[in-house]
Parts: C-alpha cells; sequence; structure tokens
C-alpha cells in the first residue's frame, strides 16, 4: 500500500494548467448570451502528469481482489478474468448508440439475446431482462413485476411481503418502493425459514415472499419447495433473491424449485468487476407465471434477425434504454468461457472452498449454524476473549494482507463475521487465510492491544466515523 | 481451468479436511430430483475462441468511430482522454468492492469526494452523492423525494412534455405504487412554474429538454418555493461547463446523466446518474455520501458517512433501496474533470455550441429545412421536408448519422429530426451532413 499522504486534486492544482489539448474551434464563432453565461467554474487546474500520478497514488490506496484476498461475504468477490475487459472494449461497442436502428445495431442486439439465453438455461426462465443496474434494482423490478401481476388479475389488496429475518436490507427497502408491506420471518433453530411462522402469515393480503436461497447464513434452505407451495396455495408468488447464486451454478435451477421471479447479480455470479461500488447488473429472470411482466425492451430472435421489444403486460422501463451493456459483454464472455462443464465446477468449488475453509475454522471461531455450509458460512468473531470484538479481528486482518469478510451481518447472528472463499482462489491462499485467522485467535487471547490498535500499515487508522457523521463534510472547502 | 484453480488433487486434499468423501455430498440439502441439471449450455471456449466471437459481434455494429455522427438524445458522442481508461482500469480500481473497510479503501473514498466536490461545483448545489444508475432512475428517486418530503397533501408532480420519453418511462414505473398526478407543462418553464399549487410536491425542469431548448430558470424558484413546493431540474452536465448553474437559479435537488463527461456510449450503458441537493435536503437523499474524517492521529481520511438514512441500517424505513451504484463510470468522470480541468470543460462546451450554432445556420440554408426556434446548447429540431425516417435511412448508408427520427418517440412527428452537434464533429463533417441533407430532400 501507498502510505503517503495524497493531496486532492484541488490542492494540487495551479492555475493555467490543462490535461487535454483540445481542437481549435474549426467553424465560426457564435456569441452565448452574456445572461447564460456562468460566472466562475471553480474546478482543478492540473496537467496530464500530474493527473496520472494522482490517480495511480489513489489507486495504491486500496484494496482490490487484483492484489489481496477478498473473503467478503455476500458479494462474490471473484476474480474478473482480463479477456472480460478486453472484450468490453471493441470499437463496435464503445460507439453503439441505443436510439440506432435495431437494423444497424444487429451486433449489440444479438449479444443481449444469447446473454438472456444463457441466463435463461442457468436459472430455468422462461424470460430474462436485462435492464436492471443492479441487485438492488432487479428486486425492484420484481416486486413492481408481483405487484402488477396482483393488480392485473384484481387483486389489489395483495401488498404484504413476507421476508426472512436472515435477508438482505434491500429487500424491504424494495419493497417499500413498491408500496407493499413487509412482515418478517423468523428462522428456526436450524437457520431455517420458521414454517410455522411462515403459515401464520398466509392469509389473501399475502402478495409473496422474497426468499434468499442459500441464505445470508450460507444455507441451502431445505424446505424450499414446501414454502413455494405454501405461499402458492396463498395466492401468493415466490420472489428468488439471487445474490447467492454462486453456489448454484449448474446445481440447481431455481425455477425447478418453485421461484416465480428472480434477479442474478451479473457482478457477482458471472464475475464482472465491481470496480469499487458498481456498475453492475441485477438481471431478473422470470417463470411463465410473470414472464410477460419484465421491464423492458428485452431482446428477441425472429429468423436470425434481432430486436428489442416491450414484453406484453410489462412494469415499464425501469432504466433508459437497455441496461448495463458494458457489463453485459463481460458476462457473457465469462458465461462463453466457462461453458456447461465451467458452470458446475464454479459452484463446486466455491461451495468446496467454503466448507474446507469453515472446517479448518470452525474450532476457533464458533459458526452458530453449524451444519453444512454452501458457498460462505457465518463464523462468531466476540468469541475469542473478553473485550475483543468482531470489528478488531477484520482490522487486523488486514495487517496480514486480507480484506476483512463481512462483519456484522446477517444481523441474526451476533459478532458475525461472514466469509464467502468463492472458487477462484487456491487452496495455498485459503490455508494463508486460516493461519492468520488463527494467529489473531491467538494474539487475542494474549496480546489483544495488536487487535485494538489495528490496522497498523496502512495510509489512516480507524477514523472518527460519529463525528464525521455529526459534522459532515461532503466537499472540498477550500 | 483458468479461472478455478484447485486441482482434482487438491479437492481431494480439501475433501479429507472436511472429512467427506465426495463433492456431491456437500449438496445433499439440494433438492435430489432437481440438483444437477444439464443447463444445455455449449462447453468452454478458450480465451482466444471467446474473444473472436465478441469481436465478430461488435463489428456488426454502426459505430461512432467509423461515421460522421449527430446522434445524441440522451447518449452522446465526446471525446474522452487516454488517460482516463488508463487510469481507471487500473485493477486496484477496478476490482474493489464498495469502500467498506476505509483503511483499505482510501483511493476509492478520496475518489469520490473528489467527484462529490466537483461535481458540487458544477451544479451549483452542497451536496451530490456518489451516483445512480443513471440520468432517468437519479431523476426518478428525486421526485419520490419530493414526494415523500410533501407527504399526503402533495399529490401532484409537474414535469415538462418534453423531458426524454425514456425518463418519463422510467418514472411511471418508479410511480406505480404512489398515488400520483402526473401533470405535463407544454409552457416556458417560468410560466408554468406559475401553476404550481399547494398541492405540488416538486415542478421539474429539463436543462436542456429533449429537444435541446435551454430555457431561462429565473424566477422558477421563486414560483415554485412560494407554493411549498420543491423545484427540482434534470441537465446536461458537460453543459454546465459554459452555463449558469441550476444551483444558481435556486434548485433544490439538480439531477443529471453523467455519460457526456468522459465515458462512452456503449449502446447506452453503463452510465452514470448524478445526484446533488441543497443543504437542507441532505439529510433526505438517497445514495451512498463519502464525507472527510480524521483517524486517532488527526490524519485526514475519507469514509461513507450518513449512512442511517440507507437500506442496510434502515431497512424498510431507508430513503431508498439502493447500494451498488455506478463506481467505476464515476470514477471515469472524475479523471475526465481533472484532467480537462476549469478551462478544459469550458472549452469542450463551447466547441459543442460553436459548432452546432454553425451546423444549424448551414441547415437553415438549404430550402425546405427549418430549425426549431429558441436558445440551444449542442442539440435542436430540424423540420425537413421529406419524412426524418427516409433521411436518416437514407444517410445512414452513406456513413451519415444525422440524428433522430423524432417519430419514434412521437409517431405523428415524422418530418422533424433531433440532430446533435458535439466537439467531435469537423467542420468538413457538418458539411457533409448539410449536403447530405440536401441531396435527401430531392
Amino acid at each position: 500500500m501507498n502510505l503517503t499522504p495524497e493531496p486532492l486534486a484541488y490542492e494540487l492544482s495551479s492555475p493555467g494548467r490543462i490535461g487535454v489539448a483540445l481542437p481549435k474551434c474549426d467553424v465560426p464563432v457564435t456569441t452565448v448570451p452574456a445572461h447564460l453565461v456562468r460566472e466562475s467554474l471553480k474546478l482543478p487546474e492540473l496537467d496530464e502528469l500530474t493527473v496520472v500520478r494522482h490517480f495511480t497514488r489513489l489507486s495504491q490506496k486500496n484494496f482490490s481482489i487484483d492484489t489481496e484476498y477478498y473473503p467478503l461475504g455476500s458479494c462474490t468477490m471473484k476474480y474478473n478474468p482480463k479477456a472480460n475487459e478486453v472484450a468490453a472494449a471493441q470499437p463496435g461497442w464503445k460507439g453503439s448508440h441505443p436510439l440506432l436502428s435495431d437494423q444497424n445495431s444487429q451486433g449489440s442486439i444479438e449479444l443481449i439475446w444469447r446473454l438472456q439465453e444463457s441466463l435463461k438455461k442457468i436459472g430455468g426462465f422462461s424470460a430474462v431482462s436485462l435492464q436492471p443496474a443492479a441487485g438492488a434494482h432487479g428486486e425492484l423490478a420484481g416486486v413492481f413485476m408481483i405487484r402488477a401481476y396482483h393488480h392485473a388479475h384484481g387483486q389489489p389488496g395483495r401488498v404484504k411481503m413476507l421476508i426472512p429475518d436472515s435477508a438482505h436490507g434491500t429487500n424491504p427497502a424494495s419493497c417499500s418502493m413498491a408500496g407493499l408491506t413487509t412482515v418478517t420471518i423468523p428462522s428456526d433453530a436450524d437457520g431455517g425459514i420458521d414454517i410455522d411462522a411462515l403459515k401464520a402469515q398466509c392469509d389473501d393480503t399475502v402478495a409473496g415472499i422474497m426468499i434468499t436461497n442459500p441464505s445470508t447464513l450460507g444455507l441451502f434452505e431445505r424446505n424450499i419447495e414446501k414454502i413455494a407451495k405454501i405461499i402458492h396455495d396463498a395466492g401468493g408468488l415466490v420472489y428468488g433473491d439471487g445474490a447467492n447464486m454462486n453456489a448454484l451454478t449448474g446445481v440447481l435451477r431455481p425455477v425447478d424449485v418453485g421461484i416465480d421471479v428472480m434477479h442474478f447479480n451479473l457482478h457477482k455470479t458471472f464475475s464482472t468487476p465491481h470496480g469499487g461500488g458498481g456498475p453492475g447488473v441485477g438481471m431478473v429472470g422470470a417463470a411463465q407465471v410473470l414472464a410477460e411482466y419484465l421491464p423492458g425492451p428485452i431482446a428477441m430472435e425472429v429468423s436470425g434477425k434481432y430486436s428489442m421489444k416491450m414484453p406484453a403486460h410489462s412494469i415499464g422501463r425501469i432504466k433508459a434504454f437497455y441496461g448495463n451493456f458494458g457489463v453485459l459483454v463481460r458476462a457473457y464472455t465469462y458465461i462463453m468461457m466457462l461453458g456447461e462443464s465451467g458452470m458446475r465446477r464454479l459452484a463446486e468449488s466455491a461451495v468446496l472452498n467454503a466448507n474446507y475453509l469453515k472446517a479448518r475454522l470452525e474450532k476457533t471461531y464458533t459458526v452458530k449454524y453449524p451444519r453444512r455450509c454452501m458457498h460462505e458460512f457465518v463464523a462468531m468473531g466476540g468469541v475469542l476473549a473478553e473485550g475483543i470484538h468482531t470489528l478488531d479481528i477484520a482490522k487486523r486482518l488486514i495487517d496480514y494482507g486480507y480484506h476483512p469478510p463481512t462483519i456484522y451481518f446477517p444481523l441474526i447472528v451476533p459478532e458475525a463475521l461472514m466469509i464467502e472463499p468463492t472458487e477462484t482462489e487456491s487452496k495455498e491462499t485459503l490455508d494463508g487465510f486460516v493461519e492468520a485467522m488463527l494467529k489473531i485467535a491467538d494474539e487475542a487471547r494474549h496480546n489483544p492491544e495488536l487487535l485494538h490498535d489495528a490496522p497498523h500499515n496502512t495510509p489512516i487508522g480507524r477514523l472518527d466515523e460519529v463525528a464525521a457523521a455529526r459534522n459532515p463534510v461532503l466537499c472540498y472547502r477550500g | 481451468m483458468p479461472f478455478i484453480p484447485n486441482t482434482d488433487a487438491d479437492r481431494a486434499a480439501m475433501l479429507a479436511a472436511i472429512g467427506i468423501k465426495s463433492v456431491d455430498e456437500l449438496f445433499a440439502d439440494i433438492p435430489a430430483a432437481k440438483r444437477f441439471p444439464k443447463l444445455g449450455l455449449p462447453e468452454g471456449l478458450s480465451e482466444l475462441e471467446a474473444l473472436r466471437e465478441i469481436e465478430a459481434l461488435a463489428a456488426r455494429n454502426t459505430s461512432a468511430s467509423s461515421s460522421a455522427w449527430f446522434l445524441g438524445a440522451g447518449a452522446y458522442n465526446h471525446f474522452i482522454p487516454a488517460a482516463v481508461p488508463a487510469l481507471a482500469s487500473r485493477g486496484e480500481f477496478l476490482s474493489a468492492y464498495t469502500p467498506y473497510q476505509p483503511e483499505v479503501s482510501q483511493g476509492t473514498l478520496q475518489a469520490i469526494f473528489e467527484y462529490q466536490s466537483m461535481m458540487t461545483e458544477l451544479l451549483g448545489v452542497d451536496a451530490v452523492n456518489a451516483s445512480h444508475y443513471d440520468g432517468a432512475t437519479a431523476l426518478a428517486e428525486a421526485v419520490i423525494m419530493a414526494v415523500n418530503h410533501g407527504g399526503d397533501s402533495r399529490p401532484r408532480i409537474m414535469i415538462p412534455a418534453a423531458l426524454h420519453p425514456e425518463y418519463k418511462g422510467v418514472l411511471h414505473t418508479y410511480l406505480a405504487a404512489f398515488a400520483i398526478e402526473i401533470e405535463e407543462y407544454t409552457d416556458a418553464p417560468a410560466i408554468a412554474a406559475k401553476k404550481a399549487d399547494a398541492r405540488t410536491s416538486c415542478f421539474v425542469v429539463a436543462y436542456p429538454d429533449f429537444e435541446g431548448r435551454v430555457h431561462d430558470l429565473s424566477g422558477i424558484a421563486d414560483a415554485v418555493h412560494g407554493a411549498g413546493g420543491v423545484f427540482i431540474v434534470s441537465a446536461d452536465p458537460l453543459m454546465l461547463g459554459l452555463l449558469k448553474s441550476p444551483g444558481s437559479y435556486g434548485a433544490d435537488i439538480v439531477t443529471a446523466e453523467g455519460q457526456a463527461l468522459g465515458n462512452a456510449m456503449n449502446y447506452g450503458g453503463p452510465f452514470l446518474g448524478v445526484f446533488g441537493v441543497a443543504q437542507k435536503f441532505v439529510r433526505k437523499m438517497p445514495g451512498r455520501l463519502v464525507g472527510q474524517a480524521a483517524d486517532h492521529d488527526g490524519r485526514r481520511g475519507f469514509v461513507l458517512t450518513l449512512t442511517a438514512r440507507e437500506q442496510h441500517i434502515r431497512r424498510e424505513k431507508a430513503v431508498s433501496n439502493i447500494c451498488s451504484n455506478q463506481g467505476l463510470v464515476m470514477l471515469m468522470t472524475t479523471i475526465y474533470l481533472e484532467a480537462l480541468g476549469k478551462s478544459g470543460l469550458a472549452a469542450v462546451a463551447e466547441l459543442c455550441w460553436n459548432k452546432a450554432h454553425w451546423a444549424a445556420t448551414q441547415i437553415a440554408a438549404i430550402p425546405g429545412y427549418a430549425v426549431a426556434d429558441g436558445t440551444f446548447f449542442k442539440e435542436f429540431v430540424v423540420k425537413t421536408p421529406v419524412p426524418a425516417k427516409h433521411i436518416v435511412e437514407t444517410l445512414e448508408r452513406r456513413g451519415v448519422v444525422p440524428g433522430l427520427d423524432m417519430s419514434r418517440y412521437y409517431p405523428s412527428r415524422t418530418h422533424e429530426l433531433l440532430v446533435c452537434v458535439t466537439e467531435m464533429n469537423t467542420k468538413a463533417q457538418i458539411e457533409l451532413l448539410a449536403q447530405s441533407l440536401k441531396e435527401a430532400s430531392r
């Protein structure tokens, strides 16, 4: 890591500098009406080399998959193949425009169609829309679809969405944006959905259930078919949150166990880069019952000609144009390279890696639900020694050169440490991580200050986040 | 496999450590009848084969890189300095996650803070978030924010009839569950704003509007605020390098599509949703925010802040469900703005202004053609003597993409073309466009 403080661009600025030479104006000038012209524009003034060094140095202050192991639970930080980047950088994509005629965009539309077809096969879907830009955006599309379905079937009173207590916060937040109310369903002693509590909520106001499977505990919901039947019998629909699809590619098609609509995060399962917070794709797939409600337009093929069309009862556009196309190119490239057997090998390896890590760590770090995990598991960090918290373990891991796991989520596990190794890590990397975790456990007992003061070798130490939120400074103030 | 390193020997050792005999045992919880289906995908390709397929597909598109390009309408052809992709594609940026651990994410966090700082200045607001999915969803979330702020007694929103049709579509999708009256106004915004009343939660202006018109925003804030509403502007941020900011006219929320600032058209995505607010709305805004903080030694650092608004804390009471956004696109824009800087951004905006106005003069001089009245920046409507569809098809065959046939969105407007001119268009290309239009009308 680059430990030298990097000034803000504004602090590097010097009047009169510029980082790009622009062409001279080759047409006669037209005066801009004076009352429209802005008076000042306070942007930094930098030469090109200063810009290049500034961002190169900033990049050196990040952990990333390309530089460090990143076992961040629920986020599926797998390696992003470089071929994906070459694929997405083709001039034929970069210069293609969403409002050019379909005839002049056959390459783009065929790629969208091929990716739709691949994802239909992987999920068992009848149709797929690639328009949503992130997982939460796909969720929003999905709950809009469920709402639209009930309205179209004369049941606008179905406004209650059931959500397990282990769910991501986006599930209830998406429901609120779709005008639905949410009811939390508790987990049973085994980490699954409490079936009795579920049945008790199944009245004629139920819109459906949002279920993450494997759950955020990393556990496969063994009653999934039973749960889907209970919901369907009550007139509801089943939403599948595909955040954890990495455990299931080539293992289980979600539609086969009763899922009606589901999003996949292409930036997780299908290895497009996270980019420090996006862009992603929250593709939505639907079983027959909801296929015509998908957001659109989506790609269609007739006799080798490709076009973009709106599904018959579409909820409409959820984004301008056709989604994060550049990300679709990357995901499709990855799927092409993996192929049929690669898909299964992916999930097998992700699940094997997680179970291996769990087996090696669970004697030291208690796992609340100790049954077989899928692609991730949730350990507890606060059990090592008095006064040691999960946050301390997370920060100490940084000193050993590992990005911390997801911490304090899911909310139902105290002091949660959610560990997702992914399939792209070797046994040697996993062993190195285990050694660090065991060393930290030892330090927690014998030298707890090492944990409390961690991290030690980073550009900054722990920040005073409370003070930052009390008096927020959200931009440079000179 | 290149992306799945563990060999069969590694797997055997790991299975032994777990205490099981086969990988299949790990999947015992999956319903047996549904387990390990045949998907029907082709077998995997090598990198070479996969890239050949992709290259062949990409080559089937008509691209701005090989045409005289005058099509905009929400996705714009602008110059991208080499430093932008070179720096943004560094693996340390590309393959990092959302910066939840600030000690090992200062690169991403400082870049977001710099983006927030520059964008705040450009829009003339007090705070800008770390991005939305695109300009359309940013506007939809701005309207939802205003509707929530206004409460049940303000079910009416006012939007321009000349708002981008796809933005309008997204707005309708997002508002489906709200009992909201969407009123489209056709007057100049300063006149329409006088009709904002005690039932109006917000008044939206497009700056410029879909047809390229740049309206004077003076007086709108007083009218809207006088009625107790929120004044929202959806802006072209590149234009703001030259023209007055929405904030200087008193806008409360400013959204924008940031693609033009350093990002390719990419068949419509990924784009950049820009979202900024005046001070009094900071704690009500959606999206991630980065703030300045200090560590125990007083060292300056940056951290995600005001998270109590967000879904992972507030769940169903969150102001929005957004989490992943357009981080890398935002980074491209940050690099773009720093590379161009104060004088560069103004210069690009001036080039667009001058070339567009000269192009409009050339086109207006062709018999049968007319340019719509009003102030414009880089885009304007041309009335055509023959159907615009015919013109587009004819010119595209000779490597000129003349603009948007307006009947795509408005079926009755068959003889109108929306033309966009940027710094990418040379004088020779503009002359070629004018000459081609002249020939196409015969």
